[in-house]
């Protein structure tokens, strides 16, 4: 047998690095789930399944019910996400089918910069302007509200939307407008009739990412919802202050005694979270795929 | 009966009014997305820049940091970002290679994506739990830059992976039957050919990963950043200030902070993000002007 020369014995052994870096990913994310259930599983040994999901959270004195938590969470989401959608997919539509070259070159790099904003220059900003300014137009009590929250989460969710609809629309094939405007239908009827259900699934996708960011957004949420754990009564509820999982865990983590129930209680609303991303993004991933699978089909 | 056919003058002109009026609609929904962002950036710029002076941005904090400067601040940034990128850019680029050179198209790699997918979409929040959990407690790193900053790259890691990726996927596949055909192993092929041409991609990929990690909160909270430190940390093991983190304390922990001051805080951080922000997108179209395929 021929004796590998020194290239090919390098040639090898560098694969075998680059291969462990490949794998990496799976290797980090299954990290993050046992460093997680390591520090929060303990959790439901030490405090009863019941009062888990009680609807009082005031930990000092031991009342760990995270039912507030949860739906200030799924309030504020929801209500950023109607914010979020029709701002985010007109401007998708716009830049894909409608704006002419020059000003998507002006209007793409704007929508970037916002995705590049840290969440606390935008929680700054919230709270120095929009508070206010919420506080004076619904003369409210505090403008520290679920719904201001929710308008600056929308904000924020606004560039994952935008970017992935936009491609979802840029892959629809060009063939399917240029036939819809063949047979006479407008350049509007084409986006209504055939580009925007031809890349449904995109936009699909794009909604559910946007839902994610939403979701696990942090210190912008924290900063103006006033963060106050109760059960957001609605409709009025909307328009007073809540309190998230996300801030939850950055404004009470730090004052917590390392393996306390109350430090355990809030690694597993960590768990939570990470649940519900990962069955976001899973059903993103799989809506997508099958978007892939049926365009093949279509274009062969 | 008579039946439309959607050609008469009529509903020709109903079908175009209804296109102005969509295309309107469109035009005008979207400069509302867009204008709020513009006057976002431009509100600090003019707020902040009254604030920024060489003391500003070089002396240590001074009476319960509502005078003096920032320094430590953003040197803490630089020193987390630059330690991100020592951890992250190495093994995010190995595993874009491995994705778009050696993997097949099988389960195992689908895993890997659906991985990559996963970690992009874990809230940063979670991040700082799971840095808390295994590098402060595990590995008893303490809070600590190093803790920060092994956990911002965690989290800058799939970022640099699919960009990476899909700037070794836009290289010809010729290059590297070229190079291979010339006596060349796949790793040179890979090294001194494809690598070099895909590096205007990868090096934006890297950037836009490193803005975020650097005006990410978040993950730092409970990794790494310190409230408020007298000096500048001496090493690794030291907790540090840090720009993103100051600028919460400053805006809602300190009562009768100076307006100016947070707004020249956050005009640093804004500067220091769409400035890497600017260098990206210049990187990228100065490569697509110079590319010869």
């Amino acid at each position: 047998m021929r004796h590998a020369s020194a290239s090919e014995r390098t040639d090898r052994r560098i694969t075998w690095v680059i291969k462990a870096a490949g794998y990496s990913s799976i290797f980090f994310i299954t990290l993050i789930l046992i460093f997680l259930m390591r520090e929060g599983l303990p959790a439901l040994a030490n405090v009863p399944l019941g009062d888990l999901f009680s609807t009082i959270w005031y930990p000092t004195e031991e009342y760990f019910g995270l039912l507030p938590l949860i739906l200030g969470s799924l309030l504020v989401t929801i209500i950023a996400t109607l914010v979020a959608l029709p701002f985010g997919l007109c401007t998708a539509i716009f830049l894909s089918e409608v704006a002419p070259r020059w000003v998507r070159e002006i209007l793409k790099p704007l929508v970037e910069i916002l995705a590049g904003l840290p969440s606390v220059v935008l929680g700054f900003i919230g709270i120095l302007v929009l508070v206010p300014m919420l506080r004076r137009a619904l003369g409210l009590a505090t403008g520290l509200t679920a719904f201001t929250g929710a308008v600056l989460l929308g904000f924020i969710a606004i560039p994952t939307i935008v970017s992935i609809a936009e491609d979802a629309l840029n892959s629809v094939p060009q063939g399917y407008r240029q036939a819809a405007l063949a047979v006479g239908a407008t350049r509007w009827q084409t986006i209504i009739g055939v580009t925007l259900p031809a890349a449904r699934s995109g936009v699909l996708t794009a909604i559910m990412l946007g839902v994610g960011r939403a979701l696990g957004e942090t210190m912008a949420v924290m900063m103006v919802t006033g963060n106050a754990p109760v059960i957001p009564n609605l409709p009025a509820g909307i328009f007073l202050p809540v309190r998230t999982m996300t801030a939850t865990i950055a404004s009470e983590m730090g004052e917590v005694a390392n393996g306390s129930e109350h430090y355990q209680v809030l690694f597993f609303i960590g768990i939570i979270l990470f649940l519900f991303s990962l069955a976001i993004n899973l059903t993103a991933s799989w809506v997508s795929f099958r978007r892939a699978k049926r365009s093949e089909r279509v274009l062969s | 009966m008579k039946t439309s056919t959607g050609f008469e003058p009529s509903a020709l002109a109903s079908a175009h009014r209804k296109q102005t009026l969509g295309f309107g609609l469109l035009t005008l929904v979207s400069a509302l997305t867009v204008l709020p962002i513009l006057a976002i950036v431009v509100y600090i710029i003019i707020q902040g820049a009254g604030a920024i002076s060489w003391e500003f941005l070089t002396a240590m904090p001074s009476h319960g940091m509502r005078e003096g400067g920032i320094f430590p601040a953003i040197f803490g940034t630089l020193l987390l970002t630059l330690f991100t990128a020592l951890f992250s850019v190495p093994l995010g680029v190995a595993a874009g290679v491995y994705l778009a050179e050696y993997a097949k198209d099988n389960t195992a790699t689908r895993a890997i994506r659906i991985a990559i997918i996963n970690l992009a979409g874990v809230p940063s929040v979670v991040y700082g739990l799971f840095g808390l959990g295994l590098f402060v407690i595990f590995l008893n790193l303490g809070t600590s830059i190093l803790a920060a900053s092994l956990t911002l790259s965690i989290m800058t890691l799939p970022i640099i992976i699919s960009t990476t990726e899909e700037a070794l996927r836009t290289v010809p596949y010729s290059f590297r039957v070229v190079s291979i055909s010339l006596g060349a192993t796949r790793w040179q092929a890979i090294w001194r050919v494809v690598l070099p041409q895909a590096l205007p991609g990868i090096l934006t990929g890297v950037i836009l990963g490193l803005e975020r990690a650097a005006g990410e909160t978040a993950p730092i909270l409970f990794t790494g950043a310190a409230f408020f430190l007298p000096n500048l940390p001496n090493s690794l093991l030291d907790s540090t200030m840090a720009l993103p983190y100051h600028i919460f304390v400053i805006s809602t922990q300190i009562p009768g902070m100076p307006v100016q001051i947070q707004y020249g805080t956050v005009l640093v951080l804004l500067v220091f993000v769409l400035g890497m922000n600017l260098i990206a997108t210049l990187i990228r179209s100065r490569a697509r002007a110079k590319r010869q395929w």
